[in-house]
């Protein structure tokens, strides 16, 4: 090493670096960035009409409709309980807050697919309260509602988790501030605690948002796989690749991987906001 | 504005906070609370901000009680240790936060809050965060934004705790000459007595949730009510002695002078560094001593002496000039005589009275 021979003696052999270095590119490179490439390469295949008919047949534009809607709701509804929960947990001690807390990453530790067959024991045509509902013509499994609860079961720790460590370490005192300075307590939360949090929220919303359009395993067992009415694109794209249609099947898995390489990039760009305010 | 503290009470489960506290801060008076951690200063402080709730006893601001008006009715000004500034906000939306809260109008926010950045002598430092603010701009901040509503009291919590000695030195002084001007009836809490003594009017000893003494800096020093506030304010010399009329006999042949007392056996004689002369020849009542150690303070030097038939190492402090004059060196040998000796004398349970 002829640089800067301080640091000679703390790095490594040159060999060594090359081979650490070889191996971390050379396993993202074949395992990550070559089968990116082969989505794009088969999506693109028959050219760019071809790919385009494969997103705008209607049975593609409804998964992308139903994909969004259930982001739609499902992210806003995590994002109340994300703040209240991790509120609750950081700022009070109550009986049950470890049980919260452990809870909260329960969805992370089940199998998604355990997580769908939980909603059809209760909702379902057999289950505990999914007779009742259908009486009284509500339908959850195999209709909208039920892929809403699934995809809000498997997304709610994200905003929590990500709240939850950035509210302890930040503390309390300034929220007291603002009372004893007289704001009321709804003042306090948009003018003070609101702005503490913004850009950790943010990162929590990107992080859930993406997995909730996603989320394959837990809304495959609610969704009854009806064409056109509730398949969400993940389940479009099984579909699409189990009837051979590999060039269809891959345009809009396409469109999976460009939302989920946005959200990387929104995650970026926010993560570098966490870490300075 | 008078604050009346009668009876106040508070546990933290099985931990007294604050145990039967009473209190009275004449209007316009500046007192410290002063004590060790967890002796209940900050508890009490607390209290009177809102954001505690005392299990028994009340504090009444002029006459009102407290426990009637919740913290964002109280309208007392209170600076925590570390500002607690809002982050996101600069400077200026810092102290006029209060003024916002309240929906006064733009001119009146901007006139009130042009005229605190003034007086904190950051007039030009408006559009800055607190991140790009030294410690000391910090707590000037956190001091105006308290300010800026014109609350009916103040309360700084260790206001100075967290900042290096030279600007707390500063801050202590702008503080008491801002008193000055204003005359806010103030509550400053502190462990530092020096602090205490410089800035406050009176002193409110403080310790394990109870009030020790009360009184003006010079009384409580001089005069200090028991054995805690003897040995809380500064260094003091203690030793075990059997007492006797008028003197104390500290050990095999060392007798000291003392006052009255009564008429216990045994006690605690206390002896500040200041009150112990150093000499190079034997006096009348001088004892032999040694030299172990000497260290520069910032005014003098301070001698650590062993005495033959005393467990315990003696402190004595001199100024510059006898310093000099003197020139101990370590493993010399002095006569030591004590010019006054304080005594507490044991009751019939060994405690101190």
């Amino acid at each position: 090493m002829k640089g800067n021979p301080a640091l000679a003696a703390t790095q490594e052999p040159a060999w060594i670096r090359r081979l650490i270095i070889g191996i971390s590119v050379g396993f993202v490179g074949l395992f990550v960035l070559v089968p990116l490439l082969a989505v794009f390469g088969e999506a693109l295949r028959n050219g760019l009409a071809a790919y385009a008919h494969a997103l705008v047949d209607p049975a593609a534009l409804a998964a992308i409709k139903l994909t969004f809607f259930t982001a739609a709701i499902s992210v806003p509804l995590n994002l109340v309980f994300g703040v209240a929960a991790s509120w609750a947990i950081a700022r009070f001690r109550f009986p049950g807050r470890s049980v919260l807390i452990t809870l909260i990453d329960l969805p992370l530790a089940v199998s998604p697919v355990i997580a769908g067959m939980v909603f059809v024991l209760l909702f379902g045509k057999h289950g505990l309260v999914g007779p009742w509902l259908a009486g009284h013509g509500v339908q959850v499994i195999f209709a909208l509602p039920g892929i809403v609860l699934a995809t809000t079961f498997v997304t709610f720790p994200f905003v929590a988790r990500e709240l939850i460590p950035l509210m302890e370490a930040q503390g309390h005192e300034e929220e007291e501030a603002a009372i004893v300075l007289g704001a009321s307590g709804w003042q306090t939360f948009v003018k003070v605690t609101l702005p503490k949090i913004k850009w950790g929220l943010m990162y929590g919303v990107v992080l859930c948002t993406a997995r909730a359009m996603g989320e394959f395993g837990a809304v495959s067992v609610v969704s009854g796989h009806i064409r056109g009415r509730t398949n969400t694109l993940p389940l479009h794209v099984e579909i699409l690749y189990n009837e051979y249609e590999y060039q269809a099947a891959f345009a809009v898995a396409s469109l999976l991987v460009v939302l989920a390489l946005a959200s990387l990039i929104a995650r970026r760009l926010i993560a570098r906001r966490v870490e300075t305010t | 504005m008078t604050i009346e503290v009668r009876g106040l009470t508070k546990r933290f489960g099985t931990f007294h906070a604050l145990d039967d506290v009473s209190l009275d801060v004449p209007g316009g008076g500046l007192i410290a609370l002063l004590g060790p951690s967890g002796s209940g200063k900050t508890t009490l402080l607390r209290i009177l901000a809102g954001l505690e709730r005392p299990d028994r006893g009340s504090a009444r601001l002029d006459g009102i009680d407290l426990a009637s008006q919740s913290a964002r009715q109280r309208n007392v000004g209170l600076v925590f240790q570390h500002y607690a500034l809002f982050r996101h906000l600069d400077v200026y939306e810092n102290i006029a936060f209060a003024l916002r809260v309240r929906k006064r109008p733009a001119a009146e926010v901007d006139a009130r809050v042009r005229e605190l950045l003034t007086l904190i002598q950051l007039e030009s430092l408006g559009r800055r965060l607190p991140a790009q603010l030294s410690g000391g701009q910090r707590q000037r901040v956190a001091l105006a934004r308290a300010l800026a509503a014109r609350p009916r009291v103040l309360l700084l919590d260790e206001p100075f705790g967290a900042l290096d000695a030279q600007v707390r030195a500063e801050l202590r002084g702008w503080l008491r000459r801002l008193h000055d001007e204003i005359h806010l009836t103030t509550v400053f809490v502190t462990h530092d007595q020096d602090e205490a003594f410089e800035v406050a009017d009176r002193v409110v000893v403080m310790n394990k949730g109870k009030i020790e003494q009360i009184g003006a800096p010079a009384e409580v020093f001089e005069a200090p009510a028991n054995d805690f506030v003897m040995r809380f304010l500064g260094h003091v010399n203690v030793l075990e002695a059997e007492l006797g009329a008028g003197e104390a006999k500290i050990a095999e042949n060392i007798t000291v002078a003392i006052g009255e007392h009564n008429g216990a056996v045994r006690g605690r004689v206390y002896v500040r560094p200041h009150e112990v002369d150093v000499a190079r020849a034997q006096a009348a009542g001088a004892f032999p001593a040694r030299v172990v150690r000497v260290t520069p303070l910032s005014g003098g030097l301070k001698i650590e002496l062993s005495v033959p038939g005393l467990e315990a190492r003696l402190r004595a402090d001199l100024d510059w000039e006898r310093g000099t004059a003197l020139a101990l060196r370590e493993g010399d040998d002095v006569f030591l005589s004590l010019r006054r000796a304080r005594v507490f004398a044991r009751d019939g349970h060994g405690a101190l009275t």
